[in-house]
């Protein structure tokens, strides 16, 4: 077994217990901001499409590198965007601009 | 400044990164400090990505910015639906994800195809068949949840002996090229296989299951990014992975509790087309109805009023309306409260982001729990656009098929008013003996249009 694995796997886990004591803790109001920002920051995927695209190994893998760029890119400013438009509409009682 | 000190320079913005996403997940615990949470979030991304960029191993940098270029185009306008758009919106971008993740580890294979050690191809294999089932089942979902797929279960006899071999055969396949890797004209088959049970896994869901699945689909893209880290060795997305992994598993388990059904029911059990047993048994049962000019005055008069909705006043774009009868009643001092059960709407949280985006203050919204305490006490529960949350043979009748469920305690309120079309049963198309109680009120139309009808009785500015 590659040592790599058992380090990540290290990380995995830990990553997994800090997600899930610090998701618990999300407020049932915000679950739909809380799907569409997680989409946002799972979108770093982005930054392997960028490596893989721009070293340019193959004609192959630069192609579906570029659109995986663009897919997960799209993610990320679209995830970021309408996590903090919903943000923005939860208001308390008192100012209420008219 | 040399390659080593560039690289160690951009792997730092990694875990700036990764600190910031937590920050960012944890600062959603209140409305309050979730917009700074979202700010950090997006100065971390941001960062990552211009670090990645000057990453000294890249040969070619303007195409990689043109596709950058064409992702914001296509992502400005995906974060700019309307609210009612959301759940749709939201399969898209896990189709997306996925889609990117599957990509990767596709081009790696090839890259790698001759050297690859067996235990990289078990995980580039895991990856891309994770990757592939969640694009094409995304897809899937937001077809459904755009009304362009027809929203009934799809079934057929056998269906789950089907789509499981179909998943067995895929990953079958991944073994064979694990053990045999010159065999490379097997992954693209694997691919295919794997996009196929994507489409077998959510064609047979029903509409009611949305949020379940639409969770369900969430955790598949964290983990198939979480694994594309392993693929690549790269801890900045095992963490967001496993972080959206682990969010969307607990929304899942949030939503099947709510539903009190497991996982294997949701995506083996094909819901919402049975029922004709417990239903259509007493024809004779009366029910009551009121009209605008009745349910204004006996509004009017509470002290007290629960609203519960449901998809259906998302569906009449009542959610406005619902806004100026807020309003009304609170000028005229009755306390109005909203009742938000946890699978009201199309995926988690879906009532509460429409009902603040009618500007309804967020600390009138209601959880179910807190909710169903105060319901004996309340004079009117209003519900628009809501059925089987609400109904009591969740409760009491052991032969239902939503027996167990949780639901909102309607029927203890004093007087209970229904907006609804008509006597069709709902989505699931269970009977709601609701209707039938001697305190119920069935006010018959469109929910936009009656709630409007009562805003202008109680001399708001209705329509």
């Amino acid at each position: 077994m590659p040592s790599d694995f058992l380090s990540n796997l290290y990380v995995f886990i830990l990553a997994g217990f800090v997600g899930f004591e610090v998701i618990k803790r999300v407020s049932p109001l915000l679950h739909t901001p809380l799907m569409s920002l997680s989409n946002a920051l799972d979108a770093i995927v982005v930054v392997a499409a960028i490596i893989i695209a721009g070293m340019h190994e193959s004609k192959l893998s630069f192609i579906l590198g570029l659109i995986a760029v663009a897919a997960s890119f799209s993610n990320m400013v679209g995830g970021f965007l309408i996590t903090d438009r919903m943000l923005r509409m939860f208001k308390t009682d008192k100012p209420k601009k008219s | 400044m040399n390659t080593l000190v560039t690289q160690q320079l951009i792997d730092s913005t990694y875990i700036i990164a990764v600190v910031g996403f937590i920050l960012a997940l944890k600062w959603l615990s209140s409305p309050v400090s979730a917009k700074r949470g979202v700010l950090v979030g997006e100065i971390a991304a941001g960062l990552a990505v211009i670090a990645t960029v000057y990453n000294p191993n890249l040969v070619e940098h303007k195409w990689v910015i043109v596709a950058l270029i064409i992702g914001a185009g296509i992502g400005i306008p995906l974060g700019m639906v309307h609210m009612t758009a959301v759940p749709q919106r939201t399969a898209v971008s896990h189709a997306f994800g996925a889609l990117s993740a599957s990509l990767i580890g596709i081009a790696e294979y090839y890259v790698g195809t001759p050297n690859i050690s067996k235990f990289g191809m078990a995980e580039i294999g895991l990856e891309v068949i994770i990757g592939c089932l969640t694009f094409t089942g995304s897809v899937i979902a937001a077809g459904k949840l755009q009304e362009i797929l027809p929203q009934r279960p799809i079934t057929y006899r056998g269906q789950n002996i089907v789509s499981l071999s179909t998943l067995g055969a895929a990953l079958a396949i991944m073994v064979v090229l694990v053990i045999h890797p010159e065999d490379t004209h097997l992954f693209p088959v694997m691919v295919a296989v794997a996009l196929l049970f994507g489409v077998m896994l959510v064609t047979p869901i029903g509409g009611a299951d949305m949020p379940t699945v639409i969770s369900l689909l969430n955790s598949y893209a964290g983990f198939s990014a979480a694994l594309l880290g392993f693929v690549l060795n790269s801890k900045v997305l095992v963490v967001a992975g496993a972080l959206d992994g682990s969010s969307g598993f607990i929304l899942s388990v949030i939503m099947c509790k709510a539903m009190n059904r497991s996982f294997t029911n949701v995506m083996f059990g094909a819901f919402g087309q049975v029922q004709a047993s417990s239903g259509a048994v007493q024809e004779d049962r009366t029910v009551r109805s009121a009209s605008a000019e009745e349910s204004a005055a006996i509004l009017a008069a509470a002290t007290k009023v629960a609203i519960v909705p449901g998809y259906g006043m998302a569906v009449a774009q009542a959610q406005h309306k619902v806004r100026e009868l807020y309003d009304a009643l609170t000028k005229r001092g009755v306390e109005v409260r909203f009742g938000i059960h946890p699978v009201a709407g199309r995926m988690p949280g879906h009532m509460n982001v429409l009902l603040a985006e009618a500007d309804i203050p967020y600390d009138h919204l209601i959880e179910m729990e807190d909710m169903n305490s105060d319901l004996p006490q309340t004079d009117v529960a209003l519900i628009i656009g809501a059925n089987d949350v609400t109904n009591p043979a969740a409760r009491s009748d052991k032969s239902s098929p939503i027996f167990g469920m949780p639901i909102l305690d309607v029927d203890k309120a004093r007087t209970v008013m229904v907006i609804k079309r008509s006597m069709n049963p709902g989505f699931a198309g269970i009977d709601n003996p609701l209707y039938y109680l001697p305190q119920t009120l069935m006010l018959f139309g469109d929910a936009k249009k009656f709630v409007s009808d009562i805003v202008r009785e109680l001399g708001g500015h209705g329509s």
